[in-house]
Protein backbone atom coordinates (compact mmCIF):
# COMPACT_ATOMS: atom_id res chain seq x y z
CA UNK A 1 0.00 0.00 0.00
CA UNK A 2 1.52 3.14 -1.18
CA UNK A 3 -0.98 5.71 0.15
CA UNK A 4 0.51 8.36 2.65
CA UNK A 5 -1.70 8.49 5.98
CA UNK A 6 -2.44 12.18 5.63
CA UNK A 7 -5.39 14.07 6.23
CA UNK A 8 -4.50 16.07 3.32
CA UNK A 9 -5.55 15.68 0.19
CA UNK A 10 -3.09 15.30 -2.41
CA UNK A 11 -4.50 15.79 -6.19
CA UNK A 12 -2.53 12.85 -7.52
CA UNK A 13 -3.42 9.77 -4.55
CA UNK A 14 -7.39 11.07 -4.10
CA UNK A 15 -8.29 7.99 -5.76
CA UNK A 16 -6.23 5.56 -4.35
CA UNK A 17 -6.96 7.39 -0.84
CA UNK A 18 -10.43 7.75 -1.62
CA UNK A 19 -10.55 3.59 -1.18
CA UNK A 20 -7.80 3.28 1.62
CA UNK A 21 -8.07 5.81 3.69
CA UNK A 22 -11.62 7.70 2.82
CA UNK A 23 -11.40 11.29 3.76
CA UNK A 24 -13.18 12.59 6.06
CA UNK A 25 -15.48 14.55 3.80
CA UNK A 26 -15.67 11.49 1.40
CA UNK A 27 -16.91 9.79 4.44
CA UNK A 28 -19.90 11.87 5.82
CA UNK A 29 -20.48 11.81 1.93
CA UNK A 30 -20.55 8.06 1.21
CA UNK A 31 -22.56 7.94 4.69
CA UNK A 32 -25.08 9.56 3.54
CA UNK A 33 -24.78 8.85 -0.33
CA UNK A 34 -25.26 4.88 -0.08
CA UNK A 35 -28.33 4.54 1.98
CA UNK A 36 -29.78 6.82 -0.42
CA UNK A 37 -28.37 4.94 -3.26
CA UNK A 38 -30.08 1.70 -2.32
CA UNK A 39 -33.04 3.13 -1.82
CA UNK A 40 -33.38 4.87 -5.16
CA UNK A 41 -32.67 1.25 -6.55
CA UNK A 42 -35.55 -0.19 -4.29
CA UNK A 43 -37.37 2.25 -5.59
CA UNK A 44 -36.79 1.78 -9.47
CA UNK A 45 -36.61 -1.66 -9.05
CA UNK A 46 -40.59 -1.61 -7.21
CA UNK A 47 -41.31 1.01 -9.99
CA UNK A 48 -40.10 -1.59 -12.74
CA UNK A 49 -41.93 -4.56 -11.06
CA UNK A 50 -44.80 -3.19 -11.45
CA UNK A 51 -44.70 -1.25 -14.54
CA UNK A 52 -43.39 -4.61 -16.13
CA UNK A 53 -45.29 -7.42 -14.36
CA UNK A 54 -48.63 -5.04 -14.79
CA UNK A 55 -49.40 -5.75 -11.11
CA UNK A 56 -52.94 -3.90 -10.70
CA UNK A 57 -52.69 -1.18 -8.15
CA UNK A 58 -54.97 -2.54 -5.39
CA UNK A 59 -52.78 -5.51 -4.70
CA UNK A 60 -49.41 -3.23 -5.13
CA UNK A 61 -49.54 0.18 -6.13
CA UNK A 62 -45.96 1.12 -7.41
CA UNK A 63 -43.92 4.26 -5.61
CA UNK A 64 -45.49 6.91 -8.16
CA UNK A 65 -49.38 5.73 -7.64
CA UNK A 66 -48.08 5.53 -3.71
CA UNK A 67 -46.64 9.50 -3.97
CA UNK A 68 -50.19 10.50 -5.90
CA UNK A 69 -52.26 9.04 -3.53
CA UNK A 70 -50.31 10.91 -0.81
CA UNK A 71 -50.82 14.59 -2.66
CA UNK A 72 -54.55 14.05 -3.29
CA UNK A 73 -55.22 13.14 0.41
CA UNK A 74 -52.18 14.80 2.13
CA UNK A 75 -54.71 16.79 4.36
CA UNK A 76 -56.46 14.14 5.76
CA UNK A 77 -53.47 12.03 6.01
CA UNK A 78 -51.71 14.96 7.98
CA UNK A 79 -54.19 15.97 10.21
CA UNK A 80 -54.77 11.93 10.84
CA UNK A 81 -50.93 11.77 11.94
CA UNK A 82 -50.86 15.06 13.79
CA UNK A 83 -53.55 13.29 16.12
CA UNK A 84 -51.34 10.09 16.14
CA UNK A 85 -48.47 12.14 16.95
CA UNK A 86 -49.88 14.75 19.74
CA UNK A 87 -51.04 10.76 21.22
CA UNK A 88 -47.59 9.65 20.81
CA UNK A 89 -45.64 12.16 22.18
CA UNK A 90 -47.87 13.14 25.37
CA UNK A 91 -47.66 9.46 26.07
CA UNK A 92 -44.08 9.62 26.19
CA UNK A 93 -43.71 12.68 28.49
CA UNK A 94 -45.98 11.13 31.13
CA UNK A 95 -44.21 7.94 30.36
CA UNK A 96 -40.72 9.66 30.88
CA UNK A 97 -41.98 11.59 34.29
CA UNK A 98 -43.56 8.71 35.95
CA UNK A 99 -40.64 6.04 34.34
CA UNK A 100 -38.24 8.49 36.42
CA UNK A 101 -39.92 8.91 39.81
CA UNK A 102 -40.82 5.58 40.11
CA UNK A 103 -37.07 4.60 39.34
CA UNK A 104 -35.84 7.10 41.55
CA UNK A 105 -38.59 6.17 44.02
CA UNK A 106 -37.83 2.04 44.12
CA UNK A 107 -34.29 3.25 44.30
CA UNK A 108 -34.37 4.63 47.73
CA UNK A 109 -35.26 1.10 49.53
CA UNK A 110 -35.42 -2.65 48.47
CA UNK A 111 -38.63 -2.79 50.04
CA UNK A 112 -40.45 -0.31 47.73
CA UNK A 113 -38.79 -1.98 45.09
CA UNK A 114 -39.63 -5.57 45.76
CA UNK A 115 -43.26 -4.35 46.50
CA UNK A 116 -43.65 -2.19 42.79
CA UNK A 117 -41.83 -3.57 40.29
CA UNK A 118 -44.24 -6.86 39.85
CA UNK A 119 -46.68 -4.83 38.71
CA UNK A 120 -44.62 -2.77 36.23
CA UNK A 121 -43.50 -6.01 34.96
CA UNK A 122 -47.50 -7.41 34.80
CA UNK A 123 -48.59 -3.97 33.12
CA UNK A 124 -45.63 -4.97 30.60
CA UNK A 125 -46.24 -8.00 29.55
CA UNK A 126 -49.93 -8.50 29.59
CA UNK A 127 -50.41 -7.56 25.35
CA UNK A 128 -52.04 -3.99 24.86
CA UNK A 129 -54.44 -5.20 22.56
CA UNK A 130 -55.61 -7.22 25.56
CA UNK A 131 -56.18 -4.83 27.89
CA UNK A 132 -56.98 -1.90 25.60
CA UNK A 133 -61.04 -2.47 25.05
CA UNK A 134 -61.03 -2.28 28.97
CA UNK A 135 -59.59 0.51 29.37
CA UNK A 136 -61.89 1.88 26.30
CA UNK A 137 -64.86 1.19 28.96
CA UNK A 138 -62.96 2.78 31.99
CA UNK A 139 -62.30 5.98 30.48
CA UNK A 140 -64.69 9.01 29.23
CA UNK A 141 -63.10 10.11 26.03
CA UNK A 142 -61.13 7.94 23.36
CA UNK A 143 -58.19 10.19 23.38
CA UNK A 144 -57.68 9.73 27.14
CA UNK A 145 -58.22 5.65 26.29
CA UNK A 146 -55.29 6.22 23.56
CA UNK A 147 -52.92 8.24 26.01
CA UNK A 148 -53.16 5.37 28.69
CA UNK A 149 -52.56 2.62 26.02
CA UNK A 150 -49.65 4.30 24.29
CA UNK A 151 -48.28 5.12 28.14
CA UNK A 152 -48.19 1.62 29.95
CA UNK A 153 -46.39 0.70 26.51
CA UNK A 154 -43.40 3.58 26.78
CA UNK A 155 -43.32 3.72 30.53
CA UNK A 156 -41.58 0.11 31.17
CA UNK A 157 -38.38 0.88 29.12
CA UNK A 158 -38.34 3.93 30.90
CA UNK A 159 -38.47 2.82 34.62
CA UNK A 160 -36.65 -0.16 34.10
CA UNK A 161 -33.51 1.16 32.63
CA UNK A 162 -33.37 3.97 34.67
CA UNK A 163 -33.76 1.80 38.34
CA UNK A 164 -30.57 -0.42 36.90
CA UNK A 165 -28.80 3.14 35.84
CA UNK A 166 -29.29 3.70 39.60
CA UNK A 167 -28.61 0.77 40.56
CA UNK A 168 -24.96 0.23 38.83
CA UNK A 169 -23.44 3.23 40.53
CA UNK A 170 -19.69 3.09 41.39
CA UNK A 171 -19.48 1.30 44.60
CA UNK A 172 -16.39 3.47 45.33
CA UNK A 173 -17.75 6.57 44.56
CA UNK A 174 -20.92 5.67 47.05
CA UNK A 175 -18.22 5.57 49.55
CA UNK A 176 -16.76 8.66 48.41
CA UNK A 177 -20.04 10.99 48.82
CA UNK A 178 -20.75 9.51 51.89
CA UNK A 179 -17.18 9.69 53.49
CA UNK A 180 -17.02 13.75 52.47
CA UNK A 181 -20.94 13.37 54.22
CA UNK A 182 -23.21 13.75 51.15
CA UNK A 183 -27.33 13.40 51.95
CA UNK A 184 -29.63 11.27 50.07
CA UNK A 185 -30.74 13.91 48.39
CA UNK A 186 -27.22 15.04 47.14
CA UNK A 187 -26.25 11.51 46.40
CA UNK A 188 -29.12 11.27 43.74
CA UNK A 189 -28.40 14.72 42.26
CA UNK A 190 -24.52 14.76 42.05
CA UNK A 191 -24.26 10.77 42.11
CA UNK A 192 -27.37 8.61 40.90
CA UNK A 193 -29.15 10.38 38.40
CA UNK A 194 -25.82 10.89 36.58
CA UNK A 195 -24.31 7.88 36.12
CA UNK A 196 -28.10 6.73 35.23
CA UNK A 197 -28.40 9.33 32.14
CA UNK A 198 -26.89 6.76 29.91
CA UNK A 199 -29.32 3.93 30.55
CA UNK A 200 -32.16 6.34 30.71
CA UNK A 201 -31.47 7.53 27.43
CA UNK A 202 -31.31 3.95 26.12
CA UNK A 203 -34.60 3.72 27.53
CA UNK A 204 -36.01 6.91 26.04
CA UNK A 205 -34.96 5.28 22.62
CA UNK A 206 -36.93 2.71 23.19
CA UNK A 207 -39.88 4.08 24.74
CA UNK A 208 -39.86 6.61 21.87
CA UNK A 209 -40.27 3.95 19.11
CA UNK A 210 -42.82 1.78 21.62
CA UNK A 211 -44.79 4.72 21.96
CA UNK A 212 -45.83 5.49 18.48
CA UNK A 213 -46.39 1.92 18.20
CA UNK A 214 -49.16 1.21 20.67
CA UNK A 215 -50.66 5.13 20.06
CA UNK A 216 -51.19 2.72 15.80
CA UNK A 217 -52.22 -0.09 17.98
CA UNK A 218 -54.69 1.39 20.51
CA UNK A 219 -56.38 3.29 17.39
CA UNK A 220 -57.04 0.13 15.99
CA UNK A 221 -58.45 -1.08 18.71
CA UNK A 222 -60.58 2.02 19.37
CA UNK A 223 -61.16 3.16 15.81
CA UNK A 224 -62.03 6.28 16.05
CA UNK A 225 -63.66 7.92 13.44
CA UNK A 226 -64.44 11.15 12.51
CA UNK A 227 -62.33 14.36 13.13
CA UNK A 228 -59.54 12.67 15.68
CA UNK A 229 -59.39 9.85 13.23
CA UNK A 230 -55.30 9.13 13.90
CA UNK A 231 -53.61 7.25 11.24
CA UNK A 232 -54.38 4.22 12.03
CA UNK A 233 -57.82 4.56 11.58
CA UNK A 234 -57.30 6.13 8.26
CA UNK A 235 -55.13 3.03 7.30
CA UNK A 236 -58.33 0.97 8.08
CA UNK A 237 -60.29 2.63 6.71
CA UNK A 238 -57.85 2.99 3.22
CA UNK A 239 -58.47 -1.53 3.69
CA UNK A 240 -61.55 -1.42 4.06
CA UNK A 241 -62.33 0.69 0.83
CA UNK A 242 -59.58 -1.27 -1.09
CA UNK A 243 -57.71 2.51 -1.41
CA UNK A 244 -54.06 0.30 -1.36
CA UNK A 245 -52.32 3.04 -2.96
CA UNK A 246 -53.44 5.59 0.37
CA UNK A 247 -53.23 2.76 2.83
CA UNK A 248 -49.52 2.46 1.57
CA UNK A 249 -48.81 6.56 1.78
CA UNK A 250 -49.83 6.38 5.74
CA UNK A 251 -48.03 3.43 5.79
CA UNK A 252 -44.64 5.31 4.70
CA UNK A 253 -46.05 8.33 6.68
CA UNK A 254 -45.57 6.00 9.71
CA UNK A 255 -42.78 4.57 9.08
CA UNK A 256 -41.12 8.02 8.56
CA UNK A 257 -42.43 9.59 11.83
CA UNK A 258 -41.30 6.17 13.83
CA UNK A 259 -37.30 6.80 11.74
CA UNK A 260 -38.15 10.73 12.50
CA UNK A 261 -38.41 9.80 16.65
CA UNK A 262 -35.50 7.40 16.69
CA UNK A 263 -33.08 10.21 15.07
CA UNK A 264 -34.67 12.65 17.46
CA UNK A 265 -33.55 10.52 20.36
CA UNK A 266 -31.03 9.44 18.88
CA UNK A 267 -29.67 13.09 18.37
CA UNK A 268 -30.63 14.34 22.02
CA UNK A 269 -28.64 11.17 23.67
CA UNK A 270 -25.56 12.32 21.79
CA UNK A 271 -25.82 15.84 22.54
CA UNK A 272 -25.70 14.63 26.22
CA UNK A 273 -22.99 11.94 26.02
CA UNK A 274 -20.63 13.08 23.63
CA UNK A 275 -18.57 14.49 25.86
CA UNK A 276 -17.79 11.44 28.33
CA UNK A 277 -19.93 8.52 27.80
CA UNK A 278 -18.27 5.72 26.00
CA UNK A 279 -21.26 4.93 23.27
CA UNK A 280 -20.92 8.09 22.15
CA UNK A 281 -17.58 9.34 22.16
CA UNK A 282 -15.59 8.79 18.95
CA UNK A 283 -12.32 6.94 19.23
CA UNK A 284 -9.45 6.39 16.64
CA UNK A 285 -7.36 3.28 17.28
CA UNK B 1 7.21 -21.92 63.88
CA UNK B 2 6.41 -19.15 67.07
CA UNK B 3 4.79 -15.95 65.48
CA UNK B 4 4.36 -13.98 68.36
CA UNK B 5 2.65 -10.49 67.93
CA UNK B 6 5.03 -7.94 68.42
CA UNK B 7 1.89 -4.96 69.47
CA UNK B 8 4.26 -2.96 70.65
CA UNK B 9 6.36 -0.84 68.44
CA UNK B 10 9.88 -1.41 69.03
CA UNK B 11 12.24 1.24 70.90
CA UNK B 12 13.53 3.72 68.56
CA UNK B 13 10.25 4.81 67.31
CA UNK B 14 9.64 8.50 66.04
CA UNK B 15 7.27 10.23 67.97
CA UNK B 16 6.73 13.73 66.96
CA UNK B 17 3.98 14.31 69.47
CA UNK B 18 2.58 12.99 72.92
CA UNK B 19 -1.06 12.30 71.35
CA UNK B 20 -1.56 10.11 68.68
CA UNK B 21 -3.80 11.09 66.03
CA UNK B 22 -5.84 8.14 65.67
CA UNK B 23 -5.78 5.25 67.68
CA UNK B 24 -7.58 1.84 67.06
CA UNK B 25 -8.32 -0.41 70.41
CA UNK B 26 -8.79 -3.82 69.80
CA UNK B 27 -10.67 -3.69 66.68
CA UNK B 28 -11.91 -6.51 65.29
CA UNK B 29 -14.72 -6.78 62.13
CA UNK B 30 -16.61 -9.63 61.61
CA UNK B 31 -18.40 -9.36 58.02
CA UNK B 32 -21.95 -10.56 57.02
CA UNK B 33 -20.87 -13.90 55.49
CA UNK B 34 -18.49 -14.58 58.47
CA UNK B 35 -15.41 -14.15 57.58
CA UNK B 36 -13.11 -12.48 59.99
CA UNK B 37 -11.78 -9.63 58.75
CA UNK B 38 -9.23 -8.61 61.53
CA UNK B 39 -8.86 -9.89 65.09
CA UNK B 40 -8.31 -7.84 68.12
CA UNK B 41 -6.20 -4.75 66.26
CA UNK B 42 -4.45 -2.04 67.67
CA UNK B 43 -2.49 0.59 66.08
CA UNK B 44 -1.46 4.03 67.24
CA UNK B 45 -0.56 6.51 64.77
CA UNK B 46 1.59 9.86 65.41
CA UNK B 47 0.21 12.90 63.62
CA UNK B 48 2.58 14.01 61.00
CA UNK B 49 3.87 10.36 60.39
CA UNK B 50 3.63 8.49 57.07
CA UNK B 51 2.94 4.78 58.20
CA UNK B 52 2.16 1.78 55.52
CA UNK B 53 -0.06 -1.05 56.12
CA UNK B 54 1.71 -4.05 54.33
CA UNK B 55 0.54 -7.44 53.89
CA UNK B 56 -0.83 -10.02 51.72
CA UNK B 57 -4.22 -9.81 49.73
CA UNK B 58 -6.78 -11.07 52.71
CA UNK B 59 -5.21 -9.40 55.83
CA UNK B 60 -7.44 -6.52 56.22
CA UNK B 61 -5.42 -3.67 55.12
CA UNK B 62 -8.19 -1.90 53.18
CA UNK B 63 -10.82 -2.81 56.02
CA UNK B 64 -8.45 -1.24 58.74
CA UNK B 65 -8.08 2.03 56.32
CA UNK B 66 -11.93 2.01 55.62
CA UNK B 67 -12.75 1.68 59.63
CA UNK B 68 -10.55 4.51 60.17
CA UNK B 69 -12.44 6.51 57.35
CA UNK B 70 -15.44 5.99 59.11
CA UNK B 71 -16.85 3.37 55.92
CA UNK B 72 -18.27 0.96 58.15
CA UNK B 73 -18.34 -0.16 61.60
CA UNK B 74 -15.76 -2.55 63.70
CA UNK B 75 -17.86 -5.38 65.37
CA UNK B 76 -16.03 -4.89 68.09
CA UNK B 77 -13.51 -2.54 69.24
CA UNK B 78 -13.33 1.43 69.28
CA UNK B 79 -11.44 4.20 67.13
CA UNK B 80 -10.57 7.31 68.97
CA UNK B 81 -9.32 10.24 67.97
CA UNK B 82 -7.12 11.83 70.62
CA UNK B 83 -6.53 15.10 69.21
CA UNK B 84 -9.34 16.06 67.00
CA UNK B 85 -10.91 19.85 67.68
CA UNK B 86 -14.32 18.73 65.83
CA UNK B 87 -16.43 15.79 65.35
CA UNK B 88 -19.60 15.70 62.54
CA UNK B 89 -22.64 13.60 63.05
CA UNK B 90 -20.98 10.67 62.73
CA UNK B 91 -18.34 10.80 65.48
CA UNK B 92 -15.20 11.58 62.71
CA UNK B 93 -13.05 14.54 63.17
CA UNK B 94 -14.54 16.57 61.21
CA UNK B 95 -12.86 17.43 57.19
CA UNK B 96 -10.45 15.97 58.24
CA UNK B 97 -9.97 12.98 56.30
CA UNK B 98 -8.90 12.31 52.40
CA UNK B 99 -9.23 9.34 51.02
CA UNK B 100 -7.82 7.89 48.00
CA UNK B 101 -8.84 4.49 46.23
CA UNK B 102 -7.14 2.20 44.65
CA UNK B 103 -8.86 3.01 41.31
CA UNK B 104 -9.31 7.26 40.65
CA UNK B 105 -13.03 6.60 40.92
CA UNK B 106 -13.67 10.04 39.03
CA UNK B 107 -17.17 10.65 38.17
CA UNK B 108 -16.97 10.33 34.43
CA UNK B 109 -19.35 12.81 33.31
CA UNK B 110 -17.60 15.60 35.37
CA UNK B 111 -14.26 17.78 34.18
CA UNK B 112 -11.44 17.56 36.06
CA UNK B 113 -12.18 20.50 38.00
CA UNK B 114 -15.47 19.68 38.82
CA UNK B 115 -14.23 16.36 40.18
CA UNK B 116 -11.56 18.19 42.46
CA UNK B 117 -14.62 20.43 43.42
CA UNK B 118 -17.13 17.60 44.78
CA UNK B 119 -16.04 17.55 48.25
CA UNK B 120 -16.44 21.57 48.43
CA UNK B 121 -19.64 21.12 46.57
CA UNK B 122 -21.02 18.26 49.18
CA UNK B 123 -20.26 21.09 51.96
CA UNK B 124 -22.93 23.33 49.51
CA UNK B 125 -19.50 25.85 48.99
CA UNK B 126 -20.35 27.48 45.94
CA UNK B 127 -17.87 26.42 42.08
CA UNK B 128 -17.08 30.69 42.22
CA UNK B 129 -16.07 31.15 45.76
CA UNK B 130 -13.99 27.88 45.24
CA UNK B 131 -12.34 28.21 42.36
CA UNK B 132 -9.30 29.63 43.27
CA UNK B 133 -9.19 26.32 45.66
CA UNK B 134 -9.56 23.71 43.12
CA UNK B 135 -7.17 25.16 40.92
CA UNK B 136 -4.55 25.01 43.50
CA UNK B 137 -4.84 21.45 44.28
CA UNK B 138 -4.92 21.25 40.65
CA UNK B 139 -1.55 22.95 40.41
CA UNK B 140 -0.25 20.64 43.03
CA UNK B 141 -0.59 17.71 41.19
CA UNK B 142 1.05 19.48 38.11
CA UNK B 143 -2.58 19.43 35.89
CA UNK B 144 -3.62 22.97 36.30
CA UNK B 145 -3.40 22.63 32.54
CA UNK B 146 -6.00 19.83 32.33
CA UNK B 147 -9.02 21.66 34.59
CA UNK B 148 -11.33 21.24 31.51
CA UNK B 149 -10.91 18.36 30.68
CA UNK B 150 -12.97 14.83 31.34
CA UNK B 151 -11.61 11.93 33.04
CA UNK B 152 -11.65 9.64 29.82
CA UNK B 153 -8.85 12.06 28.29
CA UNK B 154 -5.91 11.72 30.78
CA UNK B 155 -3.89 8.62 31.15
CA UNK B 156 -3.87 6.14 34.52
CA UNK B 157 -1.22 8.46 35.84
CA UNK B 158 -3.03 11.49 35.29
CA UNK B 159 -6.26 10.23 36.66
CA UNK B 160 -4.71 9.21 40.08
CA UNK B 161 -3.39 13.03 40.38
CA UNK B 162 -6.65 14.12 40.04
CA UNK B 163 -8.30 11.45 42.79
CA UNK B 164 -5.24 12.69 45.12
CA UNK B 165 -5.75 16.68 44.16
CA UNK B 166 -10.08 15.87 45.45
CA UNK B 167 -8.26 14.32 48.64
CA UNK B 168 -6.49 17.14 49.14
CA UNK B 169 -8.46 19.82 48.24
CA UNK B 170 -10.31 20.12 51.86
CA UNK B 171 -7.12 20.19 53.69
CA UNK B 172 -7.07 16.86 55.66
CA UNK B 173 -4.80 16.05 58.43
CA UNK B 174 -4.75 12.82 57.29
CA UNK B 175 -4.84 11.12 53.77
CA UNK B 176 -5.88 7.41 53.73
CA UNK B 177 -4.43 5.81 50.54
CA UNK B 178 -5.81 2.80 49.72
CA UNK B 179 -3.02 0.79 46.97
CA UNK B 180 -3.01 4.12 45.12
CA UNK B 181 -0.87 3.71 42.66
CA UNK B 182 -1.21 -0.21 42.29
CA UNK B 183 -2.80 -0.44 38.89
CA UNK B 184 0.18 1.91 37.66
CA UNK B 185 3.41 0.89 35.39
CA UNK B 186 6.72 1.68 37.76
CA UNK B 187 7.52 4.90 35.91
CA UNK B 188 4.85 6.62 36.76
CA UNK B 189 4.65 5.08 39.98
CA UNK B 190 7.63 6.26 41.09
CA UNK B 191 7.30 9.52 40.01
CA UNK B 192 3.77 10.26 42.13
CA UNK B 193 5.84 8.21 44.92
CA UNK B 194 8.31 11.55 44.61
CA UNK B 195 5.15 13.81 44.13
CA UNK B 196 3.75 12.16 47.02
CA UNK B 197 6.31 12.60 49.49
CA UNK B 198 7.24 16.21 48.48
CA UNK B 199 3.59 17.31 49.28
CA UNK B 200 3.69 15.39 52.33
CA UNK B 201 6.95 17.00 53.68
CA UNK B 202 5.80 20.53 52.20
CA UNK B 203 1.80 19.93 54.27
CA UNK B 204 2.74 17.78 56.92
CA UNK B 205 -0.22 15.55 57.14
CA UNK B 206 -0.12 11.97 58.83
CA UNK B 207 -0.68 9.53 55.63
CA UNK B 208 -2.07 6.06 55.99
CA UNK B 209 -0.80 3.71 53.19
CA UNK B 210 -1.87 0.39 52.39
CA UNK B 211 0.41 -1.14 49.83
CA UNK B 212 1.46 -5.51 49.21
CA UNK B 213 4.98 -3.97 47.87
CA UNK B 214 7.63 -4.21 50.08
CA UNK B 215 10.04 -1.28 47.92
CA UNK B 216 7.15 0.86 47.91
CA UNK B 217 6.29 1.02 51.69
CA UNK B 218 10.30 1.48 52.15
CA UNK B 219 10.83 4.06 49.69
CA UNK B 220 8.32 6.42 51.58
CA UNK B 221 7.43 5.86 54.92
CA UNK B 222 8.91 6.11 58.44
CA UNK B 223 6.99 3.04 59.85
CA UNK B 224 5.47 0.21 58.29
CA UNK B 225 2.96 -1.83 60.05
CA UNK B 226 3.70 -5.41 58.48
CA UNK B 227 0.33 -7.51 58.39
CA UNK B 228 -0.43 -11.39 59.03
CA UNK B 229 -3.69 -12.68 57.66
CA UNK B 230 -6.48 -15.22 58.67
CA UNK B 231 -7.34 -13.40 60.69
CA UNK B 232 -6.14 -9.80 60.03
CA UNK B 233 -3.85 -8.50 62.60
CA UNK B 234 -0.75 -6.36 63.40
CA UNK B 235 2.28 -8.94 62.66
CA UNK B 236 5.33 -6.35 63.11
CA UNK B 237 6.13 -2.90 63.37
CA UNK B 238 9.54 -2.10 61.54
CA UNK B 239 10.65 1.63 61.73
CA UNK B 240 12.24 2.92 58.84
CA UNK B 241 15.34 5.12 60.20
CA UNK B 242 16.17 7.24 56.73
CA UNK B 243 16.17 10.66 56.63
CA UNK B 244 13.97 12.82 54.48
CA UNK B 245 13.76 13.93 51.42
CA UNK B 246 14.23 10.82 49.99
CA UNK B 247 14.64 10.83 45.94
CA UNK B 248 15.36 8.32 43.46
CA UNK B 249 19.40 7.94 44.48
CA UNK B 250 17.90 6.51 47.71
CA UNK B 251 16.23 3.61 45.63
CA UNK B 252 19.72 2.55 44.92
CA UNK B 253 21.52 2.69 48.39
CA UNK B 254 22.69 0.59 50.80
CA UNK B 255 20.15 1.83 53.98
CA UNK B 256 17.28 1.45 51.50
CA UNK B 257 18.39 -2.53 50.67
CA UNK B 258 18.92 -3.10 54.03
CA UNK B 259 15.61 -1.53 54.89
CA UNK B 260 13.84 -3.62 52.14
CA UNK B 261 15.27 -6.89 53.25
CA UNK B 262 13.73 -6.26 57.00
CA UNK B 263 10.69 -5.56 55.50
CA UNK B 264 10.84 -8.18 52.73
CA UNK B 265 11.56 -10.77 56.51
CA UNK B 266 9.21 -9.53 58.48
CA UNK B 267 6.74 -10.27 55.30
CA UNK B 268 7.53 -13.52 54.80
CA UNK B 269 7.11 -14.08 58.33
CA UNK B 270 3.92 -12.76 58.36
CA UNK B 271 2.91 -15.13 55.73
CA UNK B 272 4.07 -18.45 57.03
CA UNK B 273 2.42 -17.31 60.46
CA UNK B 274 -0.15 -19.80 61.85
CA UNK B 275 -3.62 -18.88 61.31
CA UNK B 276 -5.23 -18.10 64.62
Amino acid sequence: MTAVASDKMEPETTADAALTEPSKLGGRLARIAVPLGMLALLLVGWQAYVVLAKVPHYILPSPLQIAAAFGDDHSTLLRALWVTLQTTFLALAIALVTGVALAVLMAQSKWIELALFPYAVILQVTPIVAIAPLILIYTSTTEQALLICAWLVAFFPVLSNTAQGLRSTDHNLLNLFQLYGAGRWQTLMHLRLPNALPYFLAGLRIAGGLALIAAVVAEFAAGTPGANAGLAFRLIEAQHRLNIPRLFAALVLLSLTGVAIYGITSVISWLLLRKWHESAVRREN
Amino acid sequence: MAATIEQDAPAGMPRKTATPLVSLRSISKMFSNGTLALKNMSLDVDRGQFVSLLGPSGCGKSTVLRIIAGLGEPSSGTVEWPSASSYDGTGNPDHEIGFVFQEPTLMPWATVANNVWLPLRLKRRSKRQTRDEVMEALRMVGLDAFANAYPRELSGGMKMRVSIARALITKPKLLLMDEPFAALDEITRFRLNNDLLKLWQQFGWTVIFVTHSVFESVYLSERIVVMAARPGRVFRDVAIDAPYPRDDSFRTSEIYNENCRRASDALHEAMQARPQ
